[in-house]
C-alpha cells in the first residue's frame, strides 16, 4: 500500500485514505459557452495516458479532505512529489 | 517401506508420542515432527497423486517449497483445509490428514490410467483438444476433466473459525530466521530500532536446524532476541506479500498445531510497515530432470540431511546421491555421520574436488563422475537406478530405496521480485539474483546468492541415450510438465518463457515454480539455443505460498462484510415487521406486512393509505448539505441547473445536478433557510458523490467563493408524511409554524417544534399528495415517529416502504436517478428541461448540453408505457421494438426503466427510454419478454393528477 504525502496535512498517509481525481491541470474554462465544440471535446474527454510520469490529483478525502496534486510515475507507481491545488506545475 | 525413525538425533522430543491419522490409518510420531516426518518415519514414501497424469508421487523436500505431497487436513465441521503441504504440517493427538487426487485409494488410482496415456497428453494438449466441437465443453469435456484434474477438494461449508488482523509499524523487518536473519536481528539488537522477525516456520533457525553443530549458537542467539526488549519474533508466520512503500503482508497460524479446536483466532493477518527490510529468505535446492525424477524415493539432497538431522528420519537404508553440485556431497557426508546407509554417489561432472573424493572414499562411498541417472526402476518406491557412464554411454543398475537429487541452488527471490527489485543473472550460479532495489531493502544469506555449499555444473537436464519422446523427465512436478513439454512449446514457436510458461503451465501451480522455474528456463534456452537472459524470466506474484481466504477476510465478513447503515426509526421498523432492502449501505424497510399479506397487497395496501388518508415513511436516508456562506446561493447557481439566486428563504426547490457532460447525475429538494444558508438533499445512494463533486469545483475551479460544504446526513431523521390528512396529524405536535396552505405553501421550509423538538419542517412531496418532511435531530427520530403514530391512529395512519414510495412517485412521473436514468440522459432525455435555467450564462453541464450528439434526433428519451393488457406489469430492463416481426438480432430501440402495478389506477404503469421517444405518444411498441412479446402505448409520464390539484391543498 502506497503511501501518500498530503500537502496540506504534510504527512504520509495509507493510500486508502485517498481518492484518486483524474488528471490534473485541466482548469474549467472560464467561459464554457464561449467554447468551441473541438476546445470542449478537449476539456471534456481527451486525457494523457503517459508511460512515466503522470500529473494527478488525488484528494486526502478521509483526511482533510483537500484536493491536491501530485507526479506519479505510471510504471512504478511512486509519487515523485504532491503539491498544492493552484501551485504551478512540476 | 523405505524410510524409517533413526536411534538418535534430530529436534523431536522422543519423550512425547503423537497420534495421528493418515487415509484413515493411526500412526504415531513425536512432538516436534511434521506430516511429512513422522509419515517418514512410518515408511510412508506415497504422499499423493500427480495433477494430469495422476503418477504416485512422495516427498522431494522438507519445507515450503514441496510440490508434492499436498494433503487435506480436517479438523471437523467446516474446518477442512485442502492442499496444505505435508512439510508444513505440525502433527498433533488427533490429527486426521488425508492425501489428494487419488480414487479409489492412493495405492490404487484410476486415473493413473492418464500416465498410460501421457504420450496423448503433451503441452496445449487442453487448448488444442477441447476446442471442438463447441458444444462439447458444457456437457463433455469439462465436467470429464474437473471430476479427474483439480487440486484436492474445496470445502463444502462455512468456516467457523475466527480470523484476527493487525497493523504493525518497525524500523526494521527480517524476513527469514535463518543464520543470516538471525545474524542480522542480533547486530541491531543493541540498537533502538523496533525489529520484528519473522519465519514461516514453528522455530527459528532455517537451515540451521538441520545442523546440529550449529544448535548451541542457536539457542544463544535466539535467547538473546527472545529477551531483547526491542525484537518482536513471529513464528509460523508467512510473510507473502511485498507491497508498495515497504508493506508487508504476513499471516500467523496461531491454533492449527494444537490438538484441540477452540474459539481463539486461527490465523492472523499482520500488515507490517517496515522503515527498512531485510530479506533472509535463504535458498531453495533445485531438482534434476532426468526420466522418472518424480518416483516416490527421489528428492532433494538438502531435504534428507533435514530430516535426518532435524527430525532423526532416514529417508532410506541404501541412499544413492545424483549431484552436479557440491552441496549434495556436504549432505551426504552429513547424513554419513548421522547413521544414514549411502552408498553411491553419482555426479555428472568430469572432476570435483579431491577433497570430496578423499572424504567420499574415506566413508566407504562408491563415487561415479561424469555419470548421469537415466532410469529409476520402482512405482510406489525407487528399488534400482539406471546409470549412464558419460564416457562409453553404458547403462549399469544400481540398487537403492531412496535417490537424492542436488542440482544446484536457487536464490529465494519471491519477495525482493513482490517488491519490484530487479535481478540480475549469474553464470557461476545459474541463477537470477537481487540487483537493484525498489524499496529500502537488503537481501542476506542464501537469497543474495552468497552461501558456501560449494560450486557446480549447471545443467538443464542429465544426459541420456534414451529417445526423449519415450521419457518422463520432470520439470514441474506439481503441474506435471515435462521436459519434452517445454521443448515442445519451443518447437511449435513460443520464444519467450512467459509464453511457454502459460503453453506448458510449468511453474503456474501452487508452489509457483520455486522448484521448476529455473529448470525450465534452462531447458527452454537449451532448446531455442538462446543464453537464459534473452528469453525473459517470469514474474513472481504474491502470496509466496497459499494463504486462506480467512485470513485476508479477517473480521469483514458476514454481517462486518460491510457497514450497514441504519436510521433511528430502524428499531421501530424492525418490531413492526417491516421487510428491510439495503439501498446503498442503507437498511431501508421496503414494506410493512400485515399478517397473511404478500408484498404485493403489502403495497397495494400501503399506496391506497396515502392517496385516501395518510401514510408515513422513514425518509432519513436522504443525502443532506448544509451550504453555508455569503457566495452560497452563486455556488448553488453555477452546480445545478435551476436558478438559486432569486429563491426567497422559505422556500424549496427541485435541484438537478448535471455532470460536465450534460448528463444527470443527481437531482433532490433544496431548501433556503437564509440569504446564506441552504439545506440541500441528494439521493440516498448520491449523497457522498454529490459532495465530492462539489468539494471539486469548490476547492479547484471556483476557490474565490466563501461557501462552506457539511455533510448533515445524519444529523437529521426525516420523517415524510404525505396524504390528504397528513396536515391534521401534525398540526397538534407544531410549535411556531403556521400549517395552512395561505401560510405554509408547497415547496417552502419553516423552522419550528415538533413535540417540543426543533424541526425543519419542509412542505415536499415525492407522492404527488399533501405531504411534510418533518427533519429533526436524528436521536429524536424514532421519538417523534411514534408521536405521529399515535396522533396518526384516528385516521388510520400507515407506515409505508420504499417500495410503495417507488409506485407512488412513479404514478406522478417522478424519476430515480440511476433507475430512470443511467448516465447518459440529459435534463430534455428526461423531460426536465423545465428544471434547466435557460437565462444562466453557466452552469456545470450546461455547454455540454449544445454538443451535437446531444442536440441530435434519434436520442432515447424518458416516456410512459401503458400495457394493452392493462394486468400486465412489463420487467424492468426488457427491450424494446419497433417491430416485432423483423428478423434477430432485432434493433432494440430502448427498454423498460420503470414498472408497477398501480392499485390506484387498477392497471399497470412503466416508464422507459426510448428512442425519439417524446414523438412517439399513442405509438404502440413491442417488448419481447420471457414467453410473449408484449404489446404497450406510449403516454406521456405522469399518470395519476397531472394538474397537481392534490398537492396545493
Ligand atoms: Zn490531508
Amino acid at each position: 500500500m502506497i503511501l501518500i504525502h498530503c500537502p496540506y496535512c504534510d504527512e504520509k498517509r495509507p493510500e486508502i485514505e485517498f481518492a484518486n481525481a483524474g488528471q490534473a491541470h485541466i482548469a474549467r474554462p472560464l467561459d464554457p459557452s464561449g467554447q468551441s465544440d473541438a476546445d470542449w471535446e478537449t476539456y471534456l474527454f481527451i486525457r494523457a495516458n503517459p508511460r512515466g510520469r503522470h500529473h494527478e490529483r488525488w484528494r486526502h478525502i478521509h483526511g482533510c479532505g483537500r484536493f491536491f496534486n501530485a507526479v506519479r510515475d505510471t510504471v512504478t507507481d511512486k509519487f515523485e512529489t504532491t503539491y498544492k491545488a493552484g501551485e504551478p506545475r512540476r | 517401506m523405505s524410510g524409517f525413525r533413526l536411534e538418535t538425533g534430530g529436534r523431536i522430543d522422543r519423550s512425547q508420542p503423537v497420534r495421528f491419522d493418515f487415509d484413515g490409518k493411526t500412526y504415531q510420531g513425536f512432538a516436534g515432527d511434521s506430516l511429512a516426518s513422522a509419515l517418514l518415519a512410518n515408511g510412508v514414501m506415497l504422499f499423493g497423486r500427480s495433477f494430469k497424469y495422476h503418477r504416485p508421487r512422495g516427498l522431494v523436500a522438507a519445507g515450503s517449497e514441496e510440490p508434492n505431497a499436498l494433503i487435506s487436513v480436517n479438523r471437523g465441521p467446516g474446518r477442512f483445509t485442502p492442499n496444505l503441504r505435508a512439510t508444513g504440517v505440525e502433527i498433533h493427538d488427533g490429527l486426521i490428514a488425508t492425501s489428494q487426487n487419488r480414487w479409489p485409494s492412493l495405492a490404487m488410482d484410476f486415473g493413473a490410467i492418464n500416465d498410460r496415456l501421457g504420450m496423448f497428453f503433451p503441452a496445449g494438449f487442453y487448448n488444442k483438444t477441447f476446442m471442438w466441437p463447441r458444444s462439447f465443453w458444457d456437457r463433455v469435456y469439462e465436467p470429464a476433466i474437473r471430476k479427474m484434474a483439480g487440486l484436492g477438494d474445496a470445502p463444502t461449508t462455512e468456516d467457523p473459525d475466527v480470523y484476527a488482523s493487525t497493523y504493525a509499524h518497525c524500523d526494521l523487518l527480517i524476513i527469514g530466521a535463518g543464520p543470516a536473519g538471525i545474524d542480522a536481528a542480533l547486530g541491531f539488537m543493541d540498537t533502538n530500532k523496533r525489529i520484528v522477525l519473522i519465519d514461516e516456520q514453528d522455530e527459528l533457525g532455517g537451515g540451521a536446524l538441520a545442523d546440529p553443530a550449529l544448535w548451541p549458537w542457536l539457542e544463544r542467539s535466539v535467547k538473546a532476541l527472545t529477551d531483547a526488549p526491542n525484537v518482536t519474533i513471529l513464528t509460523r508466520t508467512t510473510a507473502f506479500g511485498y507491497y508498495h512503500d515497504n508493506f508487508i503482508g504476513a499471516v500467523q497460524r496461531l491454533t492449527d498445531h494444537l490438538p484441540d479446536v477452540t474459539d481463539a483466532p486461527r490465523e492472523k493477518l499482520w500488515r507490517i510497515r517496515a522503515g527498512e527490510v531485510v530479506l533472509a529468505q535463504g535458498a531453495i535446492e533445485r531438482p534434476l530432470v532426468f526420466d522418472g525424477n518424480d518416483t516416490p524415493g527421489v528428492m532433494l539432497s538438502s531435504a534428507a540431511k533435514v530430516y535426518a538431522n532435524r527430525y532423526g528420519v532416514a529417508v532410506g537404508k541404501a541412499l544413492a546421491l545424483m549431484a552436479s553440485h557440491d552441496s549434495g556431497w556436504h549432505d551426504v557426508f552429513a547424513l554419513a555421520k548421522a547413521g544414514v546407509g549411502i552408498s553411491v554417489i553419482i555426479d555428472v561432472r568430469e572432476s570435483v574436488d579431491s577433497a570430496l573424493i578423499l572424504e567420499a572414499s574415506r566413508l566407504g562411498i562408491t563415487v561415479y563422475l561424469n555419470h548421469g541417472v537415466v532410469g529409476v526402476n520402482g512405482r510406489h518406491n525407487v528399488s534400482s537406478i539406471d546409470i549412464c557412464d558419460y564416457g562409453d554411454q553404458r547403462v549399469s543398475r544400481i540398487d537403492c530405496d531412496a535417490l537424492l537429487m542436488a542440482g544446484g541452488w536457487t536464490p529465494s527471490v519471491h519477495l525482493w521480485s513482490h517488491s519490484k527489485g530487479s535481478l540480475k543473472w549469474r553464470d557461476d550460479l545459474g541463477a537470477y539474483v537481487p540487483d537493484v532495489p525498489n524499496e529500502n531493502v537488503h537481501c542476506v544469506g542464501g537469497c543474495s546468492g552468497d552461501w558456501d555449499f560449494g560450486t557446480g555444473a549447471i545443467i538443464d537436464m542429465l544426459p541420456t541415450p534414451k529417445d526423449q519422446s519415450r521419457i518422463k523427465a520432470f520439470v514441474d512436478f506439481q503441474n506435471d510438465v515435462t521436459a519434452k513439454d517445454i521443448m515442445l512449446a519451443v518447437r511449435e514457436g513460443f520464444r519467450s518463457i512467459e509464453h511457454i510458461k502459460r503453453y506448458t503451465t510449468n511453474g503456474m501451480a501452487t508452489d509457483q515454480g520455486k522448484t521448476s522455474n529455473l529448470n525450465g528456463l534452462q531447458i527452454a534456452s537449451s532448446a531455442l539455443n538462446k543464453p537464459v537472459t534473452d528469453i525473459g524470466l517470469t514474474s513472481f506474484r504474491p502470496p509466496y505460498t497459499p494463504q486462506t481466504f480467512g485470513a485476508l477476510a479477517g473480521h469483514a465478513k458476514g454481517a462486518l462484510f460491510q457497514p450497514t447503515r441504519t436510521t433511528n426509526i430502524d428499531d421501530w421498523a424492525q418490531a413492526h415487521g417491516a421487510v428491510f432492502e439495503l439501498v446503498a449501505q442503507w437498511r431501508r424497510a421496503r414494506y410493512f406486512p400485515h399478517s397473511g399479506e404478500d408484498m404485493h397487497a403489502a403495497v397495494n395496501r400501503e399506496c391506497v393509505a396515502v392517496r385516501s388518508s395518510v401514510g408515513i415513511f422513514d425518509a432519513s436516508t436522504l443525502g443532506k448539505i448544509e451550504v453555508v456562506g455569503p457566495d452560497a446561493a452563486e455556488f448553488l447557481n453555477r452546480m445545478y441547473t435551476n436558478p438559486w439566486k432569486a429563491l426567497e428563504p422559505g422556500r424549496c426547490r427541485y435541484g438537478l445536478l448535471l455532470k460536465e457532460d450534460g448528463f444527470i447525475t443527481d437531482d433532490g429538494v433544496s431548501a433556503r433557510l437564509a440569504p446564506d444558508r441552504f439545506h440541500l438533499t441528494t439521493t440516498t445512494g448520491g449523497a457522498a458523490r454529490v459532495l465530492n463533486m462539489m468539494e471539486d469545483y469548490l476547492q479547484t475551479e471556483w476557490p474565490d467563493l466563501d461557501v462552506w460544504l457539511t455533510s448533515t446526513t445524519e444529523q437529521y431523521a426525516v420523517i415524510a408524511l404525505q396524504g390528504p390528512n397528513a396536515r391534521k396529524v401534525l398540526e397538534p405536535l407544531l410549535e411556531g409554524i403556521d400549517l395552512s396552505a395561505e401560510a405554509f405553501p408547497h415547496m417552502a421550509i419553516r423552522e419550528g417544534r415538533i413535540c417540543g423538538i426543533e424541526t425543519r419542517l419542509f412542505r415536499v412531496s415525492f407522492t404527488g399528495e399533501l405531504g411534510f418532511e418533518i427533519n429533526v435531530p436524528t436521536a429524536y427520530g424514532r421519538a417523534v415517529w411514534e408521536q405521529l403514530m399515535a396522533q396518526g391512529a384516528q385516521y388510520g395512519i400507515t407506515p409505508y416502504g420504499t417500495e410503495a414510495m417507488h409506485v407512488l412517485r412513479a404514478e406522478k412521473g417522478f424519476i430515480i436517478v440511476g433507475q430512470d436514468t443511467d448516465g447518459t440522459v440529459t435534463p430534455f432525455d428526461a423531460g426536465l428541461d423545465w428544471a434547466v435555467g435557460k437565462k444562466k450564462p453557466d452552469f456545470v453541464g450546461k455547454r455540454s448540453m449544445a454538443r451535437s450528439d446531444i442536440v441530435a434526433l434519434g436520442r432515447k428519451q424518458l416516456v410512459g408505457l401503458l400495457t394493452d393488457d392493462p394486468n400486465l406489469v412489463l420487467e424492468e430492463g426488457a427491450q424494446i421494438v419497433a417491430d416485432p416481426k423483423q428478423p434477430i438480432p432485432m434493433t432494440m430501440i430502448g427498454h423498460v426503466t420503470s414498472s408497477y402495478w398501480s392499485e390506484t389506477l387498477g392497471r399497470s404503469i412503466a416508464m422507459a427510454l426510448v428512442a425519439g421517444g417524446h414523438d412517439m405518444t399513442g405509438n404502440t411498441l413491442h417488448i419481447p419478454m420471457p414467453g410473449k412479446t408484449h404489446t404497450a402505448k406510449v403516454s406521456g409520464v405522469v399518470f395519476y393528477d397531472p394538474e397537481g390539484a392534490r398537492l396545493h391543498v
